[in-house]
């Protein structure tokens, strides 16, 4: 566990193009705007899915990939459209939901997706498997980031 | 037409110019054509490579030795179940099959897990089959007995 600590302590480091000052210390709750894609993942999920609860998380610090990257998510939707639904077919609804993102900067996207009463008897996020460095020196990822720039 | 295809995909894997499968009136297919015909045999392989084994992953990496923290934990729960001969197809070696393996599963990640052909999820879904027990049912499906139930035996 201690190199999981040790990750969370470790400052986010700022890009040296531009200063964003308290923007990496907000609650992750927050929407922040020097984040689209994350704002746009919020809003794409709240519209679509109605959530009762909703949480998204940057993990692309986890990540082989440079400092501010959008390209790692984790998400946590509760809602009551997944009622009836496998599994398969809640997270085809969500990939369905960020079709535009997954196919352009976000390279890869975790999910739990919950009705609320599955919510409500294990209220937990799943934690991401420590990261094996695959996206280093993988130029799809590149590509895939330097698409959420533009 | 398949041997079109197959012609198609020949050239384009060995990179001749000189081998440009031809229109019947003698005109080369346009590049576009060619691309495509190579991704539909793509898409063809695809659909024989997930039905040839009982249980398929498209991964990062190998399972000796997994590229990303995903497609380990995908490893890891099937070893854990003792699934230990399995097809493992590593996205990192091939982007068209990287790619293709998307277009076919109409999934946008990797890992992805197939059993007996048939779709079953990322690594968040095997998870959640292998927490809630779903997973050794599916197995048994399959004619496999998990690991977990011989443990459970043992522990009895």
């Amino acid at each position: 566990m201690l190199p999981g600590l040790l990750r969370c302590a470790r400052p986010i480091s700022t890009r040296l193009a531009f200063i964003r000052p308290l923007a990496h210390f907000r609650p992750h709750m927050d929407p922040d705007p020097s984040r689209p894609v994350e704002r746009s993942i919020r809003t794409k999920l709240t519209n679509t899915l109605q959530p009762d609860h909703l949480e998204v998380h940057n993990e692309s610090h986890m990540h082989a990939v440079p400092p501010g990257s959008e390209s790692h998510f984790r998400v946590l939707v509760v809602s009551s459209r997944f009622e009836g639904l496998p599994l398969i077919q809640r997270h085809r609804l969500v990939n369905e939901t960020l079709k535009e993102e997954l196919s352009s900067c976000v390279h890869a996207l975790a999910i739990q997706a919950k009705t609320p009463e599955q919510w409500g008897s294990n209220p937990a996020l799943a934690k991401s498997p420590p990261c094996m460095g695959g996206s280093r020196g993988d130029h799809t990822v590149e590509e895939k980031l330097k698409g959420g720039r533009e | 037409m398949n041997s079109l295809l197959r012609s198609t995909a020949r050239c384009l894997r060995s990179g001749a110019a000189v081998c440009l499968p031809r229109q019947a009136d003698g005109r080369a297919w346009p590049a576009s054509a060619r691309f495509l015909c190579a991704a539909a045999d793509l898409q063809k392989d695809l659909s024989e490579m997930v039905k040839k084994d009982k249980v398929v992953v498209f991964m990062k990496g190998t399972p000796a030795q997994p590229m990303c923290g995903f497609s380990n934990a995908v490893v890891q729960i099937l070893r854990m179940h003792g699934v230990d001969n399995y097809a493992a197809y590593n996205v990192l070696e091939d982007q068209d099959l990287r790619q293709g393996v998307k277009v076919f599963s109409n999934w946008p990640t990797i890992p992805q897990v197939y059993f007996n052909g048939e779709f079953v999820g990322g690594c968040d879904i095997l998870l959640q089959m292998h927490q809630n027990g779903d997973l050794v049912e599916e197995l048994k499906k399959l004619g496999i007995q998990s690991a977990l139930l011989d443990a459970e035996k043992e522990s009895k």
